[in-house]
């Protein structure tokens, strides 16, 4: 027979009963309304049982609803460990227990608890080891027991995104002292940004009791919020959880899907307390549940908790609760004080009058099941003799339903997160916060407010202050709130051990005490490695239920105060988040050139450089040889079109300008004619070869430098910062992405340019080899270099970014006649090492200098200094360590090498290959190598171990390969 | 049901053992101070206790024990490094790893799963090549994998063609493994306390004194004590605490920033590295995905986490493995990283005599913690510098010889 829950209106103030939901659990249909949570629509079907526990695999349901905790992790399709008490139930949602095998109500695995004895705290450290190599027999056993829901590992990820926000005050926690806090900043005319994780507004006025009628809170919430909602100063976001406090209240606030990244002048942290349950044997059967947990089913969800009830406190809030168990319809068997002489407020003197057996002095000792073995049946109840211990004689008391108000804790993550320092006072017995930063404050119940009167006072005065540091607010600060309530909230010592154990302290975790107090015997007592020890409060709710009790247990064990043991570092974020918001939409920015649509238009093949796409070649990938082979060709004996718009691309000016470039690269540069380029090394100070380009200078305050692609940024970020330092009167702008460029080159490049360019006399006299001009190219303003990466008659063109695809099609249709055509990276990097170019961080790896690559003659030995200089001068007395050289292979029937295999001289590894490729032009493979000095000589002979150890010979040769006397550059 | 742990269910009481030395006062002198009770210096403490016989030993913890660095590392063992130096070094330490629970009988929980570090260009795949032919030619597990491999070792991976950085290939490195960073530090520790090392947590040296180039006693928060030698070994803080002694150490200290999910079931063996998108994942036999990247762009001794590196290291994460887009972080913390120019560590002899170095740990500290502790021991036990870290001295650099591992360090681990 099913049970209905369900309470009639007024209650269930979230619930829209007009709507029906249906949904499914352990595939069994279950029906709720919408506004529903996964487990308070259980609950209405008298469902309890949730999960399973992480460890012994004990049957877990409803402890909070405030999703809060491990308890409630339920698994969807796509969305493992979800809570219970915070996912809403929608049309046909599939919902299923986690963590068992065979089903949850008749979880295998729970005979772990069976042999807990034999699973001590932290037994895996003790055994699973001997003999040698049997831990790794045991891993995946311990592995596939290990873990809670299933990931879906086809999942994709729907849209997320961000945005930033702005605020004068930022209130986290949408309570009465939220409330409070937002309304009084607002009336200082700050803008204010109020952030609250539940469906409604109004904190604790939505389930607690404030007086004895059970009206109160009600009228109270329902003026706030009005007041809230018609101040044209707040901004209310609910289903808002603030995921985090960053420097300078930086504030990730999650809402839905989007992430909201708030900055606030002012944070006012209202973020309450979190009830704490009782910890005794059998603690976490399902039906034992906090009051507040059993108030919000009552109130929010109309959903009644059980039929018969004990309620176990520690203060008056459990007569509160009782009172409300009695409105829902539930027969309170007994309420069970642990206090000896309580202080009843007009509730509890209420509730005493009413005949329910109270129990002064006495505590819950243990909880037993129902006949169902995952159920609360009944509850042994005995008088306290002594700090957590009881008498013999106990009484039984049979009930579906036990309920604990034993005390609080603040909720000191974020405050902690800002710098907060948590404390413990000995006569509340509660964690108290202080030392918030600048511009960070606390209201209401986390700092130990309790009363309704004085939480909303409290919060007033948190807004003056902090609307008076935004210099708008001219209001006095009223003076501290004096507390109205005469007892704490807190029981010292709501902990009752048990022969038999199982009095949970993390749930999480499946920690008893006994857990914890032998891990403090074990010598693990600093509170850090009573957590890595044990693993309280490393599950999923981050010992927000068990911090205090961790502390209080490990504070008697290890003769300490509470004070001095303290609780493990809060970090963010606050409550688990899916990593797609933290992801957002994926940011990874891909850089095109102005010319990239004409290389795929022309079949070329990209490859990526940097955040940049450059055409590999151009042509099918099968045929990827004799593209390559023929654009080589194609530059070697006519005229080939490069796209060299990645290439960094640095203006320098001012007075200093070659004052500065003298300093930064390795040449010098002060003496450079105006119309001239010259080769630019640059090295790090530990005298690294890190990149290199060239200087144009346009005149004499005027340089235009270029830089790899890979190392433009880098270049630019140096440079600022060099002159952070050395302050000359320059100006650094990176214009990479400003001008676009090709380089054009082959015999015929200066008869196709000339078509083009008619302001510029392009004659070998008049425009030689590493000159510059400024002009026009196809009409459009032009940056002319005579270089020669490749080897050939070539010119880089630079021109105005926008206009980089004109002057491709010009250049292409210009040298159609010659049968002009693109040619690729890959040709590029045959034909510079033919030619003996290195290219930076191939050829030169993090230790190279420049005498090692050959570069000796880039260095200015006339300089005062330049950055590295002091370091290759002291390297210039040391003797050389290696080489790099250039090699052929003579052997036709060798297999080539391929970049990075090992040269080997017998066992011993000497160096490496840096480049090799088959040459056309010399009809043998080739390549750059790093070898012993010994072994540099040209005409002497290394070894290469290439692919599957077979050892190659190379012979060293000069460099370069190719043109050794340069006519062909300089035609 | 392993026989260790029969003692435990059939004893009426909790056989309790106390692993470290209970709280007392610190002698007047001992003959070796240790700075720093992380896995380097309990490891330290053990060798000399058990293998060198020197037991008048203190260990002086500013904190707890293994509360820095090695509470914050993300636990990965490897090898696959670049410089002959360097993998013989780590080849040793790994060897060490395998047997390090039997050792000192403490379960370190070692996990042989393998390492696969991403290469999304080709110069990545060149440097790939170049650590694999190394590593393979010192008899280091390690080879150049193809797309094909790949999908075969981490069939979950992304490897869609058209995904932004396409995956080229990979670095497969099978000696790759990870074990439980806390339990490293304790059984040393344990190991070491019960041969009678004096383990002092909550005891921090602020000041070192020298008298004719020698220690002779460092001051902690709770009094002078005077030493015969001293080991510095706190990561994090090498060149603060070198400065006491008057030694200046090339190191920047980097913040280094990891985060970690809820536990859920296993789908991911090896761990999984990409220093192109800055992210590696592994996931723990507890089932949660420890991720984690580069360090921070500025050098800072603060131990925060930032927002910017929580979204940074969730978007690299997805771009591997997108399914994790439903996965729920539970926490993001920080180390710190002490950086040196070569990427190597700095360790042996000082400017002070009897001043020893173990510093200069960036992020590759853990994984070299079992051959710290033998060859640091050694070194202060007999005075002569071990073969295997004479490389790295701190004389190198003013040598220039520097052993670089860059190219096998950084976003990598």
């Amino acid at each position: 027979m099913t049970v209905d829950n369900r309470l009639p209106s007024p209650f269930g103030t979230l619930i829209d009963r007009s709507q029906t939901v249906e949904f499914s659990f352990e595939k069994k249909t279950i029906s709720g309304y919408a506004g529903d949570t996964v487990a308070s629509a259980l609950a209405a079907n008298n469902q309890w049982l949730l999960s399973r526990s992480f460890k012994y695999h004990r049957p877990r349901g409803v402890l909070t609803m405030a999703g809060q905790d491990a308890n409630s992790m339920v698994q969807l399709p796509s969305d493992p460990n979800a809570l219970a008490d915070r996912i809403d139930i929608s049309p046909g949602l599939k919902v299923m227990g986690q963590n068992y095998s065979g089903s949850l109500t008749r979880d295998r695995n729970a005979v772990l608890g069976l042999v807990s004895r034999f699973l001590p705290v932290a037994f895996y450290y003790k055994a699973f080891f001997k003999p040698r190599g049997m831990w790794q027999k045991w891993a995946p056993f311990f592995r596939h027991r290990a873990g809670l829901g299933r990931i879906d590992q086809n999942y994709q990820a729907d849209y997320h995104d961000k945005q930033y926000q702005f605020y004068d005050v930022a209130v986290v926690g949408g309570g009465p002292a939220g409330l409070a806090a937002a309304l009084a900043a607002a009336d200082s005319g700050a803008s204010v940004l109020l952030v609250d994780e539940n469906v409604r507004l109004g904190g604790s006025l939505n389930y607690a009791r404030n007086d004895a009628e059970g009206t109160q809170s009600g009228r109270v919430r329902d003026a706030l919020v009005a007041r809230v909602k018609a101040n044209p100063k707040i901004v209310a976001m609910s289903e808002a959880t603030c995921n985090g406090w960053f420097s300078d209240n930086w504030l990730p606030i999650i809402c839905r899907k989007r992430l909201y990244k708030v900055r606030a002048k002012q944070t006012i942290l209202c973020v309450g307390a979190i009830e704490q349950p009782a910890i005794f044997h059998n603690n976490d059967l399902p039906g034992v549940m906090l009051g507040s947990a059993a108030q919000r089913l009552i109130k929010l969800y109309a959903v009644r908790p059980g039929q018969s009830a004990v309620v176990l406190t520690g203060n008056n809030d459990g007569y509160a609760v009782a009172l409300d168990l009695i409105d829902a319809g539930v027969e309170v068997k007994a309420i069970v004080d642990l206090r000896d002489a309580p202080v009843y407020d007009a509730i509890a003197e209420h509730v005493s009058s009413l005949g329910i057996s109270v129990k002064v002095g006495h505590a819950v000792y243990a909880a037993k099941r129902n006949a169902s073995r995952l159920h609360l049946g009944s509850v042994d109840v005995r008088k306290i003799v002594d700090r957590g211990h009881c008498a013999t004689e106990s009484e039984t008391i049979n009930c579906d339903t036990l309920c604990m108000s034993v005390g609080y804790t603040p909720t000191y993550q974020l405050i902690c997160q800002a710098g907060g320092r948590l404390s413990y006072d000995d006569d509340s017995a509660m964690f108290t916060l202080s030392d918030c930063p600048e511009n960070c404050y606390t209201a209401g119940s986390v700092n130990g407010y309790w009363h309704l009167e004085d939480v909303i006072s409290d919060a007033e005065r948190a807004a003056i202050i902090a609307t008076q540091a935004l210099d708008v607010d001219r209001r006095e600060v009223p003076s501290a709130v004096v507390h109205q309530q005469t007892q704490s909230p807190n029981h010292p010592w709501p902990i009752f051990a048990h022969p038999k154990g199982c009095e949970f302290v993390d749930f999480d975790e499946d920690l008893q005490i006994a857990d914890i107090v032998n891990a403090t015997r074990d010598g693990y007592q600093h509170i850090q490695l009573v957590k890595r020890y044990s693993t309280c409060g490393m599950g999923p709710s981050q010992g927000r239920h068990s911090a205090l009790a961790t502390a209080r247990l490990v504070a008697d064990a290890t003769q300490r105060t509470v004070a001095q043991t303290g609780v493990t570092t809060a970090r963010p974020p606050f409550s688990a988040e899916h990593l797609a918001h933290s992801a957002g939409r994926s940011f990874y920015p891909a850089r095109r050139s102005n010319m990239h649509y004409r290389h795929l238009e022309s079949g070329a093949q990209m490859l990526q450089a940097g955040a940049w796409y450059r055409p590999a070649y151009y042509g099918q990938a099968p045929a990827r040889e004799d593209c390559i082979q023929r654009e080589v060709d194609n530059v070697r004996n006519n005229v080939g079109l490069i796209d060299v718009s990645t290439l960094g691309g640095i203006e320098v000016r001012g007075v200093d300008a070659g004052e500065f470039l003298n300093r930064f690269y390795t040449f010098g540069f002060l003496k450079q004619p105006v119309g001239r380029a010259r080769y630019a090394l640059l090295t790090n100070e530990a005298g690294v070869v890190i990149d290199d380009g060239v200087a144009c200078r346009f005149d004499e305050q005027h340089y235009y430098v270029t830089a790899t692609t890979g190392g433009a940024d880098r270049v630019y970020q140096s440079m600022l910062k060099w002159n952070a330092q050395w302050r000359l009167d320059v100006d650094i702008a990176n214009v990479t992405s400003a001008y676009a460029g090709v380089n054009i080159a082959g015999p015929n490049a200066r008869k196709v340019l000339a078509k083009l360019c008619t302001d510029i006399d392009l004659s070998a006299a008049a425009f030689p080899y590493m000159g510059v001009r400024e002009g026009t190219v196809a009409g459009i303003a032009a940056r002319v270099i005579r270089v020669g990466f490749v080897g050939e008659l070539g010119y880089e063109v630079h021109v105005p970014q926008h206009a980089g695809e004109a002057l491709w099609d010009a250049l292409i249709n210009a040298g159609e006649d010659c049968a002009i055509a693109p040619f690729g990276v890959e040709a590029q990097r045959l034909l510079r090492l033919e030619k003996g170019h290195i290219i930076i961080g191939q050829d030169t790896d993090a230790m190279s200098n420049p005498t090692e690559v050959q570069m000796g003659w880039a260095v200015s030995k006339l300089k005062p200094f330049f950055v590295g200089g002091r370091t290759l001068q002291e390297l210039g007395r040391l003797p050389l360590k290696r080489c790099l050289v250039g090699f052929v292979i003579d052997d036709p029937m060798a297999p080539i090498p391929l970049e990075s295999h090992l040269v080997v001289d017998g066992d011993k590894m000497t160096g490496r290959v840096t480049s090799v490729n088959y040459s056309p032009t010399l009809g043998k493979p080739i390549g750059l190598a790093y070898v012993p000095p010994n072994c540099a000589e040209t005409g002497g002979n290394f070894t290469i171990k290439s692919s599957g150890g077979v050892l190659v010979v190379a012979t060293v040769v000069d460099l370069p390969f190719y043109d050794a006397d340069n006519r062909r550059q300089e035609l | 049901m392993p026989f260790g742990l029969l003692k435990y269910g059939l004893s009426s009481e909790y056989p309790a053992q106390q692993h470290f030395s209970p709280p007392g006062d610190l002698k007047k002198h001992y003959d070796v101070v240790i700075i720093g009770a992380g896995g380097h210096g309990t490891g330290i403490a053990y060798h000399l206790a058990k293998y060198h016989g020197i037991t008048n030993v203190a260990i002086l913890e500013k904190s707890y024990l293994g509360g820095g660095n090695t509470a914050r590392n993300t636990a990965v063992i490897r090898s696959n490094y670049l410089t002959e130096e360097g993998v013989r070094f780590y080849r040793e330490s790994v060897k060490l790893w395998q047997n390090l629970s039997n050792e000192f009988d403490y379960n370190v929980m070692l996990e042989n799963r393998g390492q696969l570090t991403l290469a999304h260009s080709d110069a990545a795949v060149r440097s790939f090549r170049w650590r694999a032919e190394v590593n393979k030619h010192m008899g280091v597990r390690s080879e150049l994998v193809d797309r094909q491999q790949i999908a075969e070792l981490v069939p979950n991976l992304r490897m869609a063609e058209d995904a932004r950085f396409p995956i080229m290939a990979g670095l497969w490195h099978a000696d790759g493994a990870t074990a439980r960073h806390d339990a490293v530090v304790w059984g040393y520790a344990r190991g070491a306390c019960q041969r009678g090392v004096e383990l002092h947590q909550l005891t921090e040296v602020q000041d070192v004194e020298i008298t004719a180039g020698r220690v002779s006693a460092v001051r902690t928060n709770r009094g002078r004590v005077g030493c015969g030698a001293v080991v510095q070994a706190v990561a994090g803080a090498s060149s603060v605490v070198a400065n006491m002694a008057g030694i200046k150490l090339p190191i920047h200290s980097y913040p280094l920033q990891a985060m970690v999910t809820q536990p859920y079931k296993p789908l991911l063996t090896p761990h999984v590295s990409s220093p192109h998108v800055h992210v590696y994942v592994h996931q723990t036999s507890r089932g949660e995905f420890v991720i984690g990247g580069g360090s921070d762009p500025s050098p800072l001794y603060n131990t925060r986490a930032t927002l910017e590196q929580r979204e940074s290291l969730s978007a690299a994460a997805l771009e591997l493995f997108p399914f994790l887009a439903q996965a729920r972080l539970l926490r993001q913390w920080a180390g710190t990283t002490d950086m040196t120019p070569d990427y190597s560590p700095i360790m042996g002899l000082s400017p002070v005599e009897n001043y020893y170095l173990d510093a200069g740990w960036g992020t590759w500290g853990f994984k070299a913690t079992p051959i710290c502790g033998v060859s640091m021991a050694e070194l202060v036990a007999t005075q002569k510098v071990p073969d295997i870290i004479a490389p790295f001295a701190l004389e190198r650099f003013y040598r220039f010889e520097q052993i670089n591992e860059a190219g096998a360090t950084a976003a990598s681990h």
